[in-house]
């Protein structure tokens, strides 16, 4: 059963349509990765999944319920988790805060367990030693962390990932890497928006090119990568 | 509060030594000043109710703008429609002043409704005229409002403040004249009004929908993806701030016993003021509203014959906060001590890792 489905979604600010007649289904348990160049509509694909924004048109189903029109709030209920590209914090919280509003509000389930849930992704997450401190004082890389430590303490099924590796060390590459394979190995759905290749490749199991707001290919990472046009219009390659 | 997970790994705790010390003291400080009338002159008392009730409105516009991030230059509307509720309780329905404080801070809760469901449509610094245009109108009304003075204003009945409840007997009490035991009484209903707005907003920032408050003032868009009802907040922060600041108003013009719009609906006293108040002793804290009143307080003393002076001192004062220290004294203090008398942090500690401020 697919846990996310989208059909003949669109979106446009203006005259300029950034999300176009874009349908894909993601089975549940799958890891799926978004890739496609600067300005392709990747993010605004998913701030019309989490709700973030409306779209204009077509319908979002989530686990077989159209949540087109339900709001932002609500689709983290019902177990949608997302990062932000550029992390978002909540400067003035400590990072155990971060993770207490996260799983105070956004999880429907046991609300007498959360203190000891968020203590256990803050370890899983490797946030345990700065748990007490202001978020606004973190590194880029616990910044990072932090994004989807957050995400992961609503509980979700699906787990919305934007460029979490972006701008990081191969150190702290691997590292995260690492993480999101243990999140994914419990059975948490994972869409992945990333520019660093090789990480996103080494989790996920299908790969999806958008270009222009468009879906240009669905499919297996190798399969989709040595594509004549998606090696010209993502990689730069003149094949 | 200390609160203990379900397995004994991990605890998390909002207590600190200082503010058990905070707690103790604040009872004692309570309790001293309600016995203060058996000793004090009647200037005190009413120096101090005018200290309390700022204190109040100060605390409900840094519950408004310091957590909720909603800037008003408006709260005067909530300040006059509450002492003007109070007044046509008494004048037209014939109430005892006392209750119809009650009736201020219901009618400012229900015209503060309306006043949100337009500013929430605004902004930043469109929201803050906004409010300020609303709170104008609501003064252009009640100056139209003859059964209740119009333009010129009215006094409360005689009768009505002379057989205030509980006046005879503080008057017996205290063997004092009818209209001291009526400062005594609304001294006290300040004192109980402004312990109970301290203890309600604590509690508030302490609890779960304390938190989302903090995480909506943040970073509203990532507070909605973590389930935080982030419209539900501004509604219950600017219904719970009308609310407060309607009951003091009403309680000011109870002791002032006399009203005009343009007293009741004054910019000056009832929002630049409080602004003050709050930016000098440290936004976004408890702590910096108390501290701001008394200097406020003192200031007002000591300038008290130099007529314009006293404003361009009190700005220029302003100023030269924001500049040097945006937090606030409070800030400054917190920066140099890491005390903090209302903490409202959530710390976790033990388990097999250590955890660390940093």
């Amino acid at each position: 059963m697919s846990i996310l489905e989208l059909k003949n979604v669109s979106k446009a600010f203006g005259q300029l349509k950034v999300t176009d007649d874009v349908s894909f289904a993601v089975p549940e348990g799958q890891a799926l990765g978004i890739i496609g160049p600067n300005g392709a509509g990747k993010s605004t694909l998913f701030n019309l999944i989490t709700g973030n924004l409306t779209a204009d048109t077509g319908t979002i189903a989530f686990e077989g319920t159209d949540v087109t029109k339900v709001p932002a709030m609500q689709r983290c209920f019902a177990g949608v988790g997302r990062s932000f590209q550029i992390p978002q914090p909540f400067d003035n919280l400590t990072v155990f805060e971060n993770l207490l509003v996260a799983a105070m509000h956004g999880r429907n389930t046991n609300q007498a367990a959360v203190e000891q849930a968020c203590a256990d992704i803050l370890l899983q997450t490797e946030l345990m030693p700065v748990a007490n401190a202001p978020a606004s004082g973190l590194s880029l890389l616990q910044r990072k962390r932090l994004e989807m430590a957050r995400a992961l303490a609503t509980d979700p099924k699906l787990l919305l990932l934007d460029e979490i590796a972006g701008g990081l060390t191969d150190a702290e590459c691997v590292a995260l890497i690492d993480t999101i394979k243990s999140i994914h190995a419990r059975g948490v759905t994972i869409i992945w928006i990333e520019h660093v290749l090789h990480a996103l490749t080494s989790v996920v199991e299908r790969l999806l090119v958008l270009d222009f707001g468009k879906v240009i290919g669905i499919g297996a990472p190798d399969e989709i990568l040595n594509r004549q046009d998606v090696r010209e219009i993502y990689l730069g390659i003149d094949v | 509060m200390t609160t203990q997970t379900q397995t004994p790994a991990y605890v998390v705790t909002t207590q600190t030594k200082a503010s058990q010390i905070t707690a103790v003291a604040a009872c004692a400080l309570l309790a001293a000043l309600v016995l203060l009338p058996f000793v004090a002159g009647r200037g005190l008392i009413q120096d101090l109710f005018f200290v309390l009730t700022m204190l109040v409105l100060a605390q409900f516009w840094n519950l408004l703008a310091g957590y909720g991030g909603m800037v008003s230059i408006g709260q005067q509307a909530f300040v006059g429609m509450g002492a003007y509720a109070m007044f046509g309780g008494v004048i037209l329905a014939g109430i005892d002043p006392i209750p119809a404080i009650l009736l201020g801070g219901v009618a400012a809760l229900i015209v503060a409704i309306p006043t949100a469901f337009f500013a929430f449509r605004l902004q930043g610094p469109y929201f803050a005229i906004g409010t300020w245009v609303i709170a104008e109108v609501m003064r252009l009304i009640m100056a139209q409002t003859q059964s209740l003075g119009g333009g010129t204003g009215t006094s409360l009945p005689r009768a009505a403040t002379r057989e205030m409840w509980a006046t005879e007997w503080i008057a017996e009490l205290f063997d004092v004249r009818n209209s001291a035991a009526r400062d005594i009484l609304t001294y006290w209903l300040a004192l109980a009004l402004a312990a109970a707005s301290i203890a309600a907003i604590y509690a508030l920032l302490r609890s779960k929908p304390g938190l989302a408050l903090s995480a909506v003032r943040d970073n509203p868009e990532a507070a909605k993806s973590v389930g935080v009802d982030a419209g539900r907040m501004k509604w219950v922060v600017f219904l719970s701030s009308a609310f407060g600041t309607g009951l003091a108003g009403a309680l000011i013009y109870v002791q002032k016993a006399r009203i005009s719009p343009d007293a009741a609906f004054s910019v000056t006293d009832w929002t630049a003021y409080v602004l003050f108040i709050v930016i000098i002793g440290g936004i976004g804290t408890i702590e910096g509203p108390i501290i701001g009143v008394i200097i406020f307080f003192l200031l007002q003393s000591l300038l008290a014959d130099f007529g314009s002076w006293y404003l361009f001192t009190l700005g220029i004062i302003g100023i030269l906060v924001m500049l040097i220290a945006p937090r606030g004294l409070w800030g400054l203090i917190t920066d140099k001590t890491g005390i903090q008398l209302f903490p409202v942090r959530r710390r976790l500690s033990g388990g097999t890792q250590d955890t660390s401020d940093t």
